[in-house]
């Protein structure tokens, strides 16, 4: 009874604790409230265990672990840490079936419901790390008929899954976790890069649902609710990135985005002129302006440019009275929310950060857009071009701003492979170079004076 | 507990589950993502019971090793979460 109460009071306190992150107020509370859900759901356990010496210090090593990550990691490297925990996640329910199996539970299709799910977050996990990481190419990797290998293993797994659980031969359960460990790493190796924050949501939702198998197997409540919040959590986070990408789920699962557009793309590219201009133009009619909106993306992150670009705002809003808000897609980073998050760590406060929705009526209004490091997310044939591989993806209305600076090394397309009219349009004034170098330039034009 | 009870508590927290998380502010989706990663940790509390009473070496140590990567994720999961939430606080504007 109570082991049963606390379970129940566990699971209250960590859905109140993903509840109260509605607000960036109550976040804070609300996670310290899931650690206590945790360590009240852990100390009522050990109650049922024999072993406590060992339990705990396994505890103890993977606290150490965990904590020392957790403190270390950098904030551009969030989304690879987050696959990394997945997998882990993953790995530990198939190692729980694999010892419930071995240990003669009778609770087969549960078991192997867990492992399948927990193999397939195991290994998605640890190739959608490499990716994420640059320990291999982020490149999407096809080669023939991989699709049609991906529907062997995965029906050979339907099919094992229901040999075991009519057999019970323990030895069909192995080949299960081989063939489904296998299955992970060839779903996620047609994946691009920038299709990460889909993957990762997906990963996220499996580890939940493998809780859930789990949760069924050795018939536990508080792993059954836990593992339905986070599976459903990760479900709605991938559906919120595939409505921002306009893609189809199936479609990046599928994999190889991106490839069949870029010869298209390179034969378009006929004499266009886009303006260019310096830095010093830049500060110069951003320090006139009454109000400017930063467009941040990918490749602000990748050139580190968020500090000075939050200096940039300060200086412009400090000395020159300019409004400056910041304009976010939801696929601005590699995860869900990830720009926002690395603002927050450059000292950005949270009320000046605006999504999709929220701004893209104000662009009308401003004076000047800041595009830096993005390029797909405003591209404005999203909204005119049916025939473009972009077509209904929700974008930011730069263009409607008096004066767009794209700070951009090239006029490159973006990952979609389309280019961009924004870049020759007559408002537009494209800086070339590096992000960050760029926006330093600015800054110290802007502090000159 | 008999699987129809395990299925209506499952049904159930599906749909807890699709109101809290749509409540929750896309500025905070990667803290979202990080607490969730370190809640489901809880898988932990199977694997402290197989592990706790296992039988044979093999079952322990693979609970034993199941114990330890759920940890790493709970205190993983919460202490980045923390970490994050800490750049949300409040600023003071210039």
């Amino acid at each position: 009874m109570l082991i049963s109460l606390s379970y129940l009071l566990a699971a209250s306190f960590f859905i109140v604790s993903v509840r109260s992150l509605s607000s960036p107020k109550t976040a804070r509370r609300g996670n310290l409230l899931g650690m206590l859900g945790m360590l009240i759901a852990i100390a009522a356990t050990m109650l049922l265990v024999n072993d406590v010496l060992y339990t705990s210090l396994a505890i103890l090593l993977g606290a150490a672990v965990g904590i020392f990550f957790a403190l270390k990691v950098k904030m551009t490297s969030l989304p690879q840490m987050i696959a990394a925990f997945n997998g882990l996640g993953g790995l530990s329910a198939v190692l729980i079936a694999l010892a419930e199996i071995i240990g003669g539970s009778q609770a087969l299709l549960d078991n192997a419901v867990g492992l399948i799910i927990g193999a397939v977050a195991f290994s998605g996990s640890m190739i959608a790390f490499a990716k994420l990481q640059g320990l291999m190419s982020a490149r999407a990797v096809v080669f023939p008929l991989q699709q049609f290998l991906n529907l062997i293993l995965g029906l050979a797994s339907v099919a094992l899954c229901g040999f075991f659980v009519f057999s019970g031969n323990t030895e069909l359960f192995y080949w299960l976790a081989a063939i489904t460990i296998l299955l992970g790493f060839l779903l996620i190796l047609p994946i691009g890069g920038a299709d990460m924050p889909v993957v990762i949501s997906v990963l996220n939702s499996y580890s939940g649902w493998a809780a859930v198998g789990i949760g069924f197997s050795i018939g536990n409540t508080l792993l059954i609710i836990i593992g339905a919040l986070v599976g459903a959590s990760g479900a709605i986070l991938s559906y919120i990135m595939v409505k921002a990408m306009n893609r189809s789920l199936l479609s990046v699962m599928l994999g190889g985005f991106g490839l069949e557009n870029k010869s298209a793309a390179a034969a378009a590219g006929e004499a266009k002129t886009a303006k260019s201009g310096s830095p010093q133009d830049a500060a110069f009619i951003m320090e006139n302006a009454n109000k400017v909106i930063i467009v941040p993306g990918y490749g602000m992150a990748v050139a580190q440019a968020q500090h000075v670009l939050r200096e940039m705002a300060d200086d412009l809003h400090r000395l020159y009275g300019v409004e400056v808000k910041y304009a976010i897609h939801p696929v601005a980073g590699r995860m869900p929310g990830h720009m926002n998050v690395l603002l927050a760590e450059a000292g950005v406060p949270y009320e000046d950060v605006f999504e999709l929705e929220d701004i893209n009526r104000e662009f009308a209004t401003a004076d000047v857009a800041y595009v830096i490091g993005a390029n797909d997310v405003t591209n404005p044939l999203a909204k005119t071009d049916p025939a473009s591989p972009l077509y209904g993806m929700p974008v930011l209305d730069v263009e409607k701003a008096k004066t767009v600076f794209f700070v951009k090394r090239s006029l490159n397309t973006g990952y979609s492979g389309v280019e961009n009219p924004l870049f020759f349009a007559d408002n537009t004034i494209m800086l070339y170079g590096d992000a960050k170098h760029v926006t330093e330039e600015i800054v110290s034009a802007l502090e000159e004076k | 507990m008999d699987f129809w009870m395990l299925l209506t508590v499952f049904v159930l927290a599906c749909f807890v589950g699709y109101f809290v998380v749509w409540g929750v502010t896309p500025a905070l989706h990667s803290p979202l993502m990080s607490v969730s990663n370190a809640i489901s940790g809880v898988v932990v509390v199977g694997a402290l019971i197989v592990a706790g009473n296992a039988e044979t070496g093999a079952v322990r140590f693979l609970g034993l090793t199941a114990v330890f990567l759920a940890s790493v994720n709970i205190f993983g999961g919460f202490a980045v979460s923390q970490r994050m939430l800490e750049m949300f606080k409040k600023k003071e504007k210039k």
